[in-house]
């Protein structure tokens, strides 16, 4: 039982993870109709990203030009990196997606995971395949609740990514952008006849997305500090699965789905061998998606139509 | 000067030629009719027109100004709104909320407002709102305002587009198929009120339809397309009249 709730907590943190990214996954699908598999590799990125902003404002620290505190750094990297990891998002749907964009959605599917795989590369080819370590930016503190040990890392990605949530959803529910997004997730053909830049929307929509990957890249970077070119294509394709897992297209669904994965790696990995984490947990999201392949909160149909 | 003026228009789908050799000069305040059987390219002009599609050859102006190869949301703000065959509302929201969103370039607010529901974002709100429930007011589909727009009858869906389009203050209004879905009795009430709204808004009337006897007593001009080329073009009488619009439309004249 100890271990249970133990348990309950890394579920927890995995499950923001999974959510983060797949928020990305889902907002993209939402308006385009289209996954962006390269999404996995702007995690990376964004990983490495927050890596240097972080090694170079505790350098300053340390240094002494900026006299700041840990909390004040980490604060700063997480924006910052948010900030810049957005631009890899822009980047990414100005090649791979912008020149597609009447283009058979597989081609464009095809394209992403292309600069995916060039993005992998580039970043093994600059910075050596040896692995980077994210440096502690907020040394460690474990409570104890009761009999459990929760450090307050976990705490903080937890908290964290549900205040990046709540943000996301008065984005999406009160700004402009926001409003155009909405109406082009449920038609994206009328949207520009009402005066609303289709690109634009669409810029930002992958700027969002990539900001909360790289929200997640800081989390993921200082729960498991070692950096490699090759670590977003694993998280990026559960975070993928945590996506349809919650239906396609709805921002609700990816955040439950993530969880919801998070929770079923946990629970399989500590109540069966480890080596069966994957298998068993992979498994009981195929079984969910036969029975409700259009995961927990996906439209049944579509009734969007084109041009 | 002409409202718009299309010169010497070619499109091509890959080998497929859509549109062929189109011209057309519409004045301020005409009620012009685009006619032609099924897949002649009468939507896809449209589409040229509005920047969905950028014409493979061709001139496009509008008030002198050449707008060929402008984004679609350039060409909506410069004054040119259009409807769908289909309707394409967003029909899980109410008649009010889609006439709402085509305020959107009028919305002045920032992040901060919109974050923070400042005084100035509830000032603009508000003022949006009196605008669309007034604009909706005018076309008679004020009661529906609060309605869902997927249980509004057919013929008052076609308002709300035509109010969404409107909201976007339009010289040009293009209608692909007004009446299309309509009875007779609807049909000639659909005629009635394209004139009036375009005595009310100052607008000029750009359509498509398969009813003769609509585009026949609406239009002043016709054009007839057939493979994506004009085959004939006059006042409805003479349209009526010229054998070769008689020999298009073979079998699709039932509905005379």
């Amino acid at each position: 039982m100890e271990q249970l709730a133990q348990q309950l907590f890394n579920a927890l943190q995995w499950g923001s993870f999974y959510a983060l990214i797949a928020l990305g996954y889902s907002m993209v699908y939402s308006i385009l109709m289209l996954f962006n598999f390269a999404h996995g590799d702007v995690f990376m990125v964004a990983t490495y990203i927050g890596y240097f902003v972080a090694t170079a404002l505790l350098g300053l620290a340390v240094l002494q030009v900026l006299p700041f505190s840990n909390i004040v750094i980490f604060v700063l990297t997480l924006i910052l990196t948010m900030f810049l990891a957005s631009f890899v998002g822009i980047a990414v749907e100005l090649v791979a997606y912008r020149p597609l964009r009447d283009a058979p959605r597989a081609s464009a599917a095809i394209t992403g995971l292309m600069v995916g795989i060039f993005m992998e590369t580039a970043v093994l080819a600059l910075l050596g395949a040896s692995r980077k370590d994210f440096p502690l930016l907020i040394p460690p503190i474990t409570f104890k609740i009761g009999p459990v040990h929760v450090t307050n890392l976990k705490i903080l990605t937890l908290v964290m990514a549900f205040a990046l949530m709540l943000l996301l959803h008065l984005f999406i529910s009160r700004t402009k952008v926001g409003m155009a997004m909405r109406a082009m997730s449920f038609d994206y053909a009328v949207v520009p006849l009402l005066g609303i830049p289709m690109n634009t929307i669409i810029a930002f929509t992958f700027a969002l997305g990539s900001a909360l990957a790289g929200a997640a890249g800081i989390f993921f970077g200082m729960a498991y500090p070692v950096l490699d070119p090759y670590m977003g294509v694993l998280i990026g394709w559960k975070a993928f699965v945590a996506a349809i897992l919650g239906g396609r297209g709805s921002i609700f669904g990816a955040v439950v789905g993530g969880f919801l994965l998070g929770f079923i790696e946990i629970l399989v990995a500590a109540t069966l061998p480890s080596t069966m984490r994957d298998l068993i947990a992979y498994s009981i999201v195929l079984l969910i998606l036969t029975f409700r392949p259009y995961g927990l909160f996906g439209e049944e149909y579509s009734v969007r139509l084109r041009l | 000067m002409a409202l718009l003026e299309i010169r010497n228009m070619t499109h091509w789908f890959g080998g497929l030629r859509a549109v062929y050799n189109f011209n057309t000069r519409i004045e301020p305040g005409e009620i012009r009719g685009l006619i032609g059987p099924n897949g002649a390219g009468k939507t896809t002009v449209f589409n040229l027109v509005t920047g969905f599609y950028t014409p493979t050859e061709g001139q496009i102006f509008f008030l002198g100004r050449e707008i060929t190869g402008l984004r679609p949301h350039q060409i909506g703000r410069l004054g040119i709104s259009r409807t769908f065959q289909n309707l394409r509302l967003w029909t899980h929201l109410t008649a009010l909320d889609n006439v709402k969103i085509a305020y959107y370039s009028q919305i002045r607010y920032g992040l901060i407002g919109a974050f923070f529901n400042t005084r100035a974002r509830r000032e603009e709100e508000e003022r949006i709102d009196h605008e669309a429930r007034q604009l909706m007011r005018m076309l008679d589909i004020d009661q529906y305002a609060h309605r869902v727009v997927s249980g509004l009858p057919y013929g008052i869906q076609r308002k709300v587009e035509i109010a969404r389009a409107l909201a976007t203050k339009p010289k040009l209004l293009l209608l692909d198929e007004p009446t299309a879905g309509m009875g007779p009795a609807e049909m000639e009430e659909t005629m009635a009120f394209i004139r009036r709204i375009r005595d009310q808004f100052n607008l000029t009337i750009w359509l498509i339809e398969h009813k003769m006897k609509f585009v026949m007593g609406l239009c002043g001009w016709i054009q007839v397309l057939n493979f994506g080329e004009i085959i004939a073009e006059g006042p409805p009488e003479e349209i009526q009249r010229n054998p070769e619009v008689i020999r298009a439309y073979l079998g699709e004249m039932v509905e005379l």
